[in-house]
């Protein structure tokens, strides 16, 4: 018997068995479970509670324990995902001080900091969301600098050397902005810059400004032909520059034409 | 030129004392006319080898002069004009290798011809000091009586005075002839119609974004944002786009409807999108430096200052007037259309601008 029921359970009987038995539980779970978003809810809302705890940290002295606004800062209900991306992912949050125009600085949280406050923010009331990386790569560079010359050139200057508003504010230079930051800074208009809604200045065209700008001020890749700069902020400099150094040349030559010859003379 | 310095004595001229020792002021208590101070020798005047020298180096300009010249035909020659070519060159940065060596070189060689005549002239020409008199300009009594004389006699027998058909038609054609030209003139001017009194807007015009080139949506406008837009009818393929928009140009935003303060404006808008000219009612630059939060436009020439929730309101700077409105409302399928075109003169105030 013992040899006979021995050699009904062939060694590898439990093994095989359990393998079944595993996949048998999986393909139920895979067949009747709700699909994998519990899961994905669990850490979205895990990502939110973090989220929430980080803002209630660095961000609710001035916006509100519950991101309503205060006379401090602004509501942020509905600014979405992408405000908060650009905001602190630019160093521009947390504020350092209250002033004319909040400038970007070191940028102290991490990019999964940012996301769960991004997430958190994302709750309160929907808004633009963070774009994907097709969203804003591969655009036309020409259309872009047109597109450029249209809309963004008045403030940020031609080369995107940037320039100066009213009252303290300033449109900032762009150069070094990452295209993310600059997609997310059309899409929600941070501070005093109006926004551009795909509505009314579709993705494509984004992609294309986003592209030029990229290519206009990264002066390694791209050299300009033209020599100096001079900081590429129009007449201001140059004028200066003509002022200084080409007048001076010129005051120079007249000076010597001009100048007593040396006279010979007995001392 | 510290060669100069150990001059042999012996070409030294003697020295001389200024003013020739005269008195300053004379006995009748005028002041004396001091004269020339004597004049003084230069190292080139009295030194031969100085002369010789000075001579080499107005022969170096011109000769440098020469080879700049050389060197930018060989550069012509040799570099390859494009944006493909180009090198770093300090404190310049990135150029065209091209541009740069026809430019230095052109610069040198002209520079050298000058720098050579300067030296030249301040060496070796002539450097004597000598008194040219004023003169009176008129001319002698006798030279002015003669050609009165030679006038009344040219008009005695030209008969002038006499034969008044002559002169009268003469004095006829000679006013006629300016008509000509002030008929090819008016072309200019000075009736420049209702130029700058109209713009190409009308009473049920779609606006256009100057992006996509597509009609705009009321809900497309959101709240902070920032668009451009053109007339219906104008493309920028026209032949006359350039001048079209430099008065049609528009700025379009969207305020909370609780933020606009001038109810007039608000009730020109369409649910808070607001239309005002995009150009500067003071001497007319385009202006879109929008600020979303304070609803300020900044006009970059002269800073003027315009407040977009209170009718364009000046409130700072030169402008004279306010950016004007566009009535706007929506077309059955809620695009944007104009209800009116401009009530005033879009751009720079003129003389005749009706208020
Ligand atoms: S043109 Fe706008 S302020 Fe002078």
């Amino acid at each position: 018997m013992k040899k006979l029921s021995a050699r009904r359970r062939h060694p590898l009987a439990a093994l095989v068995v359990l393998i079944f038995a595993l996949a048998a539980t999986g393909g139920l779970w895979a067949a009747l479970a709700p699909t994998s978003s519990a899961s994905a809810d669990a850490s979205q809302s895990l990502q939110v509670e973090e989220g929430k705890r980080l803002f209630q940290v660095g961000c609710a002295s001035c916006h509100g324990l519950n991101g309503e606004g205060t006379n401090l800062g602004p509501s942020l209900v509905g600014v979405g995902s992408a405000a908060v991306d650009f905001q602190v992912g630019t160093g521009r949050m947390p504020a350092q001080q209250p002033g004319a125009q909040v400038p970007s600085k070191k940028v102290i949280y991490n990019q999964a900091q940012i996301d769960q406050m991004a997430a958190y923010v994302a709750t309160l009331g929907s808004g633009p969301v963070i774009p994907t990386q097709d969203q804003y790569s591969g655009g036309n560079v020409a259309s872009g600098g047109e597109l450029f010359r249209t809309n963004c050139a008045q403030c940020h200057n031609f080369a995107g050397a940037g320039g100066a508003l009213s009252e303290g504010k300033y449109a900032p230079s762009l150069a070094g902005v990452s295209a993310k930051h600059i997609y997310e800074a059309m899409l929600t208009g941070p501070q005093n810059m109006p926004s551009f809604p795909n509505s009314t200045m579709p993705e494509q065209q984004k992609k294309d400004i986003i592209a030029y700008v990229q290519h206009a001020t990264n002066s390694d890749a791209n050299p300009s032909y033209g020599g100096m700069t001079l900081g590429a902020i129009g007449p201001v400099s140059e004028g200066l520059f003509g002022w200084i150094f080409a007048l001076g040349a010129l005051i120079g030559t007249a000076i010597w034409i001009a100048a007593r010859t040396p006279k010979a003379k007995k001392s | 030129m510290t060669s100069q310095d150990n001059m042999s004595e012996e070409h030294l001229p003697e020295a001389t004392h200024g003013h020739g020792g005269g008195p300053v002021v004379s006995k009748d208590g005028y002041f004396a006319d001091p004269g020339l101070p004597p004049h003084e020798h230069r190292r080139t005047d009295i030194d031969e080898k100085a002369a010789r020298r000075a001579e080499r180096q107005v022969a170096t300009w011109f000769l440098l002069s020469m080879l700049a010249t050389v060197g930018f035909i060989a550069s012509y020659v040799i570099f390859k004009p494009g944006p493909t070519h180009h090198v770093y060159i300090w404190p310049v940065g990135d150029v065209s290798p091209l541009n740069f060596a026809l430019g230095v070189t052109l610069g040198i060689s002209l520079f050298a011809i000058g720098a050579g005549a300067v030296h030249w002239a301040r060496t070796l020409m002539s450097d004597e000091e000598h008194i040219a008199e004023r003169h009176p300009i008129e001319s002698s009594p006798e030279v002015r009586e003669q050609v009165f004389a030679d006038f009344r006699q040219g008009a005695k027998e030209s008969g002038f005075g006499r034969r008044k058909l002559i002169r009268n038609t003469m004095i006829g054609a000679m006013a006629m002839v300016p008509l000509s030209a002030v008929v090819l003139f008016r072309d200019l001017g000075p009736l420049p119609e209702k130029k700058l009194d109209t713009t190409g807007w009308k009473a049920g015009m779609l606006l256009k974004n100057m992006n996509t080139g597509e009609p705009i949506k009321a809900s497309d406008v959101q709240v902070g944002s920032l668009t451009f837009a053109m007339p219906q009818d104008l493309s920028e393929d026209d032949e006359d786009f350039q001048v079209r928009i430099a008065k049609d140009a528009l700025m379009l935003v969207r305020l909370q409807p609780g933020d606009i303060k001038d109810k007039n404006s608000a009730a020109w808008g369409y649910e808070g999108v607001l239309a005002f000219s995009k150009i500067c009612t003071h001497v007319g630059c385009p202006i879109s430096l929008y600020e979303q939060q304070t609803h300020h436009v900044l006009c970059p020439c002269h800073q003027s200052t315009f407040d977009l929730s209170d009718g364009a309101r000046v409130i700072f700077g030169p402008a004279g007037h306010p950016l004007p409105q566009l009535q706007i409302g929506v077309d059955s399928t809620g695009n944007l259309e104009a209800l009116n075109g401009f009530t005033v003169p879009v751009g720079p105030g003129f003389w005749e601008r009706s208020e």
